[in-house]
């Protein structure tokens, strides 16, 4: 929730700077955002290569723990799709690509936003922290009335870390493997499917 | 997009050799959250010098509310019946 706060008041800070032209020309005209990403996703590869998780995570693998992020994605996919045929201001593929973002919404935004431009970029920017917020204040809810791996799968790819206190705390210790397990196999392919989807 | 996928494979790679280097890692992190604090803010500049999204602001925010909670409903939904199927004969 922290990291959700200081990530928004950059996105707010550069909001004003924007809007009451407060940067030189020259910054406005150039267009880092490109280099930035690439710096990045060196940067988040490194950070999941070298996590213990990841390869302790990759000797648990088995039918059933892999149907867990398999059920995230098929029903956020059907979610969103379904969402698209109701209005007519997003594509499918505008609205998978958003989906795809799993609650991961800094790396999906940026990503998103190199591709298809702000206006996506932004909504998958909202949409993403909302599905964390979503997860954080209905955890006890989804646990009660859809299963222990409700709370799983709306957390998605925060699964793994902010909100998997909550998550572990409704549905008991048992499951945090499979939420830690379901967080970073989303984790790492939401910039795989971002990228093949747009 | 296709210079991000090989970017990022090649850090996995790198940082698979190099996990045990704490300081390194530590510093990547840290370069991590900046890169991505940038980014956001240069995200917010696009957006705050961009009229067309300023104005429609109400309108994008009420779509991203919308599709995350198709979004959501549509994953719980399904990991209800994964559960129901394929995990509920392991509790007593």
């Amino acid at each position: 929730m922290k990291g959700s706060l200081i990530i928004l008041s950059f996105f707010v800070a550069g909001l004003l700077f924007g809007m009451y032209k407060l940067l030189p020309d020259t910054m406005l005209q150039n267009d880092y955002s490109l280099y930035a990403l690439y710096i990045l996703m060196f940067l988040v590869g490194i950070g999941v290569g070298s996590n213990k998780k990841t390869w302790e995570i990759i000797k648990s693998v088995n039918f059933k723990i892999i149907l867990v992020p398999l059920s995230v994605i098929t029903g956020t996919y059907i979610g969103v799709t379904l969402f698209s045929l109701l209005q007519n201001n997003m594509t499918i593929t505008e609205a998978i690509a958003v989906g795809s973002g799993f609650g991961y919404y800094s790396l999906s935004s940026v990503l998103i936003t190199e591709v298809s431009g702000e206006t996506l970029g932004v909504i998958a920017l909202l949409s993403n922290i909302i599905r964390e917020i979503i997860t954080l204040l209905f955890t006890p809810v989804f646990a009660r009335y859809f299963g222990k791996l409700a709370p799983i799968s709306s957390g998605g790819a925060t699964a793994m870390d902010t909100t998997l206190p909550i998550i572990t705390k409704y549905i008991g210790a048992d499951y945090a493997i499979i939420s830690v397990f379901s967080g970073v196999v989303l984790t790492i392919l939401v910039p795989f499917l971002i990228a093949i989807i747009l | 997009m296709i210079a991000v996928l090989v970017l990022m494979t090649l850090g996995i790679v790198i940082g698979w050799f190099l996990h045990h280097k704490e300081k390194f890692l530590l510093f990547t992190g840290r370069l991590t959250n900046w890169a991505i604090y940038i980014l956001l803010f240069l995200l917010g500049v696009s957006v705050g010098t961009n009229e067309k999204i300023l104005n429609n602001f109400d309108k994008i925010g009420l779509q991203a509310i919308l599709i995350t909670l198709f979004a959501i409903a549509g994953s719980v939904l399904v990991s209800w019946l994964t559960y129901h199927f394929f995990f509920k004969q392991d509790e007593r």
